[in-house]
């Protein structure tokens, strides 16, 4: 296959080393690119979702709804409103008359019957266009019924993924500071950024509790209307998927002086720099915090560390390619794989900003390959081009990789095992142990040959 | 029994839900998309926001785990307001760069349906425009996603691909066989049985190859396999066309199309699943070939009626909910009252018009009654209706696993689109003889398997 970058696309492929740091980033999906993106529904659909005693109902035709249900892997400790799919399914009668009548009938049949503590209704591309009116339906609804019932302007084609997040933290907004914050610890936080896919949260919130700190809110991972109402009550936002919440969190610190801090869950550093950072910023009012920390820390890295080893033997030296939603996470990846002996050949987001590219560049090797907004032609060529041995990604990802006989590990949102955490860790050890050692791609035709070799050379 | 299907609740009763909860369809463009993926050299196109492919390549990945790419024009605000022309006819070449495609499958989406872009019209400007370069063929469909199922996405695309591309044809003595939404094996399965009847078969689509590829020396852009554009331009000139499933409307059917437009006969057939309906189409096949049923077919259709005799009891009476697209459902319907399962409810999310009337007739004489027989519903209908009538097992796609295994512990038989939660989607083989043999295997097996597990005494022998 031949390496085809698209002329208008270049800019947005960078090599270190070849020549001083310049990406571009943050424009528009170049039409017929076939682009690993999705649209500003999505962005706000991954961050809401997660609430799970809300009702999401997803105002459009029923693609928009039905392609978003259960794809995810954000667990709830309580209820699973979250887990189903709502939507108005407009026809073609409600595009020429107005969707506006069935949507207000649908939220109210939807509230009589599942009581939620509160509804999110998302604007679609469709009702943009013919120009519903969400915000007084919404009002109308939630004066009628009693909860809050917030529109998110989602409109898929309003920009791209980002967009949406940002529709996210302006609904989630209009929550924060509606509750009741009695009681609350000066030594508390909100968890940003976390979407207790495959029960991470509860993970990360453990580690809290040993450290004496209390989690007011989870936003949004087994998230809780309740919660975000008074999450304005906690002493400090620790903002992970920086993409995602930081808006929310940065609104925070505006009105309510809430500062936050940028962290990381994944791999052995970043996880224990979220605690350290934590605990450094609690440890005037309460001065046995760092110790707490310091405890934890070392008892968990004491066990972690012997049981990576027997995988970082087989890994030394192996090659991985990376390419996820949010650049953030790539850090993380980048020094988990380090952590394995491995080296990171690529790395790309689909939503990166100009100043997470340029830590990017800084923190890779030269000759590292680093993409935004990619697709599936430029991705198997570097993935060729590098001879990777593993590509982490999502399910868009995955066939590339496996048509060209590469292990694959899937890091995004549809993940069924914990990656965060030093368990997580410990599971990301296996997970990339477990398909970049697996025998079956010595049959792959593209590597066979390399791997009768290899063999004979032992 | 079906007393209890409390008629007043369902969609378009006297007290029918405004809200769809958990759907049983999907939209249309996904359908063109994946008939699409079956034509030769083609790269489907969406013309609409980037989410709408992105989505869709995700869920169609999800089932057929192979890679499958479609394009789009990736509108944006100032497109929506000012019209997707431009960035239409700039996907297009940008596909033409990195693809070199044979065929370009275009699809319309709700947000192009209503903002007015006139596909045809920016097609033909774009040719004018780009009249030196070597332009592949272009095949539009309008895929309004407020309007239908994703099965109608699928007959709607097929059909684009008939009237746009087929020409008038000298006779070539083959037939045409249009085979609807079944898995990539059962695709290969077709061709194999018209193998054996030495029939020269245009099958259309054919996502045999294209959905369920082999692993190869590298990633191939546009994989291999798919309907030649060349076929298909020939299918005017075949001696008959030979359609499986009844219920796409007679607008959206090929085999009548080409009946209308080129004289080449159609019939239309119920989904050959099970032995009643598998008997129809290979005499349809012996009428076309002039030759008798091969042996190998004579034997399979032997044993799938030994094997129904010999699981009879454990089947026999066992109350079952289908649900799906609506020539599967009709089709696993008529498969199952031959076995002796009661069918208590069948269902689907699309609305077509003759959808009851294909279960009546399925039904006929095999059962003292008609199950239930929903169209246009939802999962939440399927469950609230479904709950009652206390069935054994369900056969449906992956989307039923909440209600089948997590809620009523009872067997859920994965057939149909989605199967994603478990492998080997695209090997499931629904078809002729042998396709009911195996679906029989599974569902009797399942039975047993629960009989066994749920078994206090523990039996060996079962």
């Amino acid at each position: 296959m031949e390496a085809r970058i698209l002329e208008s696309r270049k800019k947005q492929v960078y090599e270190k080393g070849q020549a001083p740091f310049e990406l571009e980033c943050n424009k528009n999906s170049l039409a017929g690119a076939v682009s690993q993106r999705a649209c500003v529904f999505c962005g706000s659909r991954v961050v809401l979702y997660p609430i799970a005693d809300a009702l999401h109902l997803v105002h459009g035709p029923v693609g928009c709804a039905a392609y978003t249900w259960d794809i995810r892997g954000a667990l709830s400790s309580g209820p699973e409103l979250h887990r189903l799919s709502f939507t108005t399914d407009l026809q073609e009668k409600d595009i020429i008359f107005g969707g506006e009548k069935k949507l207000y009938q649908a939220l109210m049949e939807l509230i009589d019957r599942h009581s939620p503590k509160a509804a999110f209704v998302y604007s679609t591309c469709i009702v943009g266009i013919i120009g519903d009116d969400l915000q007084s339906v919404c009002k109308k609804v939630a004066d009628l019924k009693g909860i809050p019932v917030i529109p998110v302007q989602s409109e898929g084609f309003k920009g791209n993924k980002r967009a949406g997040y940002s529709a996210a933290c302006n609904a989630m907004f209009t929550l924060v500071g509606s509750g009741d914050t009695a009681g609350i610890s000066p030594v508390s936080v909100n968890i940003l950024g976390d979407f207790n896919l495959a029960g991470e949260t509860w993970i990360i919130k453990n580690y809290y509790r040993q450290m004496g700190v209390e989690v007011v809110a989870c936003i949004t991972g087994d998230g809780r209307v309740d919660e975000l109402k008074r999450c304005h009550g906690a002493a400090l936002n620790l903002v992970q998927c920086s993409g995602a919440t930081i808006e929310l969190a940065k609104m925070m610190k505006e009105k309510y002086s809430i500062p936050f801090k940028r962290v990381s869950y994944f791999g052995i550093e970043d996880m224990s720099r979220a605690l350290y950072d934590t605990a450094e910023f609690f440890k005037d009012i309460d001065p046995d915090v760092m110790k707490r920390t310091t405890e934890l820390v070392r008892g968990e890295i004491k066990v972690l560390q012997p049981a990576l080893k027997q995988y970082r033997q087989d890994l030394e030296g192996k090659k991985a390619a990376i390419y996820v939603g949010g650049a953030f996470k790539a850090f993380s990846l980048i020094k988990c794989f380090r952590h394995l002996g491995m080296k990171v050949e690529l790395v790309g987001s689909q939503t990166g900003t100009e100043e997470e590219y340029q830590e990017m560049a800084e923190m890779c090797d030269p000759g590292t390959v680093i993409v935004d907004d990619s697709n599936p032609a430029e991705l198997a060529h570097f993935i060729k081009e590098k001879d990777v041995d593993i590509f982490v990604g999502g399910v868009k990802e995955r066939p590339i990789a496996y048509k060209l006989g590469v292990g694959f590990c899937d890091h995004n949102h549809e993940r069924k095992e914990a990656l965060e955490g030093y368990i997580g860790m410990l599971n990301f050890a296996k997970e990339v142990h477990s398909t970049v050692m697996s025998p079956v791609w010595q049959f792959t035709p593209r590597r066979a040959e390399k791997h009768a070799q290899s063999s004979k050379g032992e | 029994m079906l007393n209890q299907v409390k008629e007043n609740k369902m969609r378009g009763g006297p007290d029918p839900y405004i809200s769809t909860t958990n759907a049983c369809k999907l939209c249309t463009p996904l359908g063109a998309c994946i008939a699409f993926k079956g034509v030769e050299g083609c790269v489907p196109f969406l013309h609409g926001s980037q989410g709408c492919a992105t989505y869709m390549r995700r869920y169609i990945i999800s089932h057929y785990r192979e890679p499958v790419d479609i394009a789009s024009s990736s509108l944006g605000e100032n497109d929506a307001i000012y019209g997707g022309g431009p960035n239409l006819m700039q996907g297009l070449l940008n596909v033409m760069d990195k693809y070199q495609p044979g065929l370009m499958g275009v699809a319309s989406t709700c947000l192009t349906e209503t903002i007015g872009d006139d596909m045809p019209m920016i097609v033909r400007q774009f040719r004018k425009e780009f009249e030196n370069m070597d332009i592949p063929e272009i095949v539009m469909v309008s895929t309004p996603s407020y309007s239908g199922t994703h099965m109608q996405g699928f007959h709607a695309a097929v059909h684009a691909l008939v009237t746009q591309l087929v020409k008038k044809s000298a006779d070539h003595g083959g037939i045409n066989i249009f085979p609807g939404l079944v898995s990539p094996e059962d695709i290969r399965y077709v061709k194999q049985i018209c193998c054996d009847y030495e029939l020269d078969a245009v099958i259309l689509p054919d996502f045999s190859e294209t959905l369920d590829g082999a692993i190869k020396e590298d990633l191939e852009m546009i994989p291999s396999g798919g309907t030649p554009v060349s076929s298909i331009k020939s299918m005017g000139g075949a001696k008959m066309s030979i359609e499986l499933g009844l219920c796409a409307d007679q607008k959206l059917s090929s085999s009548i199309c080409l009946e209308k437009e080129h004289n080449v006969p159609a019939h239309r057939v119920l989904m050959p699943v099970g032995l009643r309906a598998t008997d129809k189409f290979m005499d349809i096949l012996s009428q076309a070939s002039g030759k008798d049923m091969p042996r190998n077919h004579e034997l399979e259709r032997g044993r799938l009626i030994d094997a129904y005799v010999d699981s009879h009891k454990y089947i026999f009476g066992k109350k079952c909910v289908v649900y799906g697209e609506e020539d599967l459902v009709a089709g696993l319907t008529s498969f199952l009252v031959e076995m002796g399962a009661h069918p208590v409810m069948v269902a689907t999310g699309g609305k077509s018009k003759v959808f009851e009337q294909s279960i009546k007739e399925v039904c006929q004489g095999m059962l003292s009654y008609s199950p239930a027989t929903l169209s246009g519903v939802d999962f939440y209908q399927i469950v609230e209706q479904a709950e009652e009538l206390k069935p054994d097992f369900i056969v449906g796609n992956s989307k039923g696993y909440r209600i089948a295994a997590r809620k009523w512990n009872i067997p859920l038989i994965r057939v149909g689109f989605p199967v994603h939660d478990r492998v080997g989607a695209s090997r499931i083989r629904h078809i002729g003889y042998s396709g009911a043999h195996e679906l029989l295997i599974r569902i009797v097996n399942s039975l047993l398997d629960k009989k066994q597990t749920d078994s206090g005494v523990g039996y060996g022998y079962m």
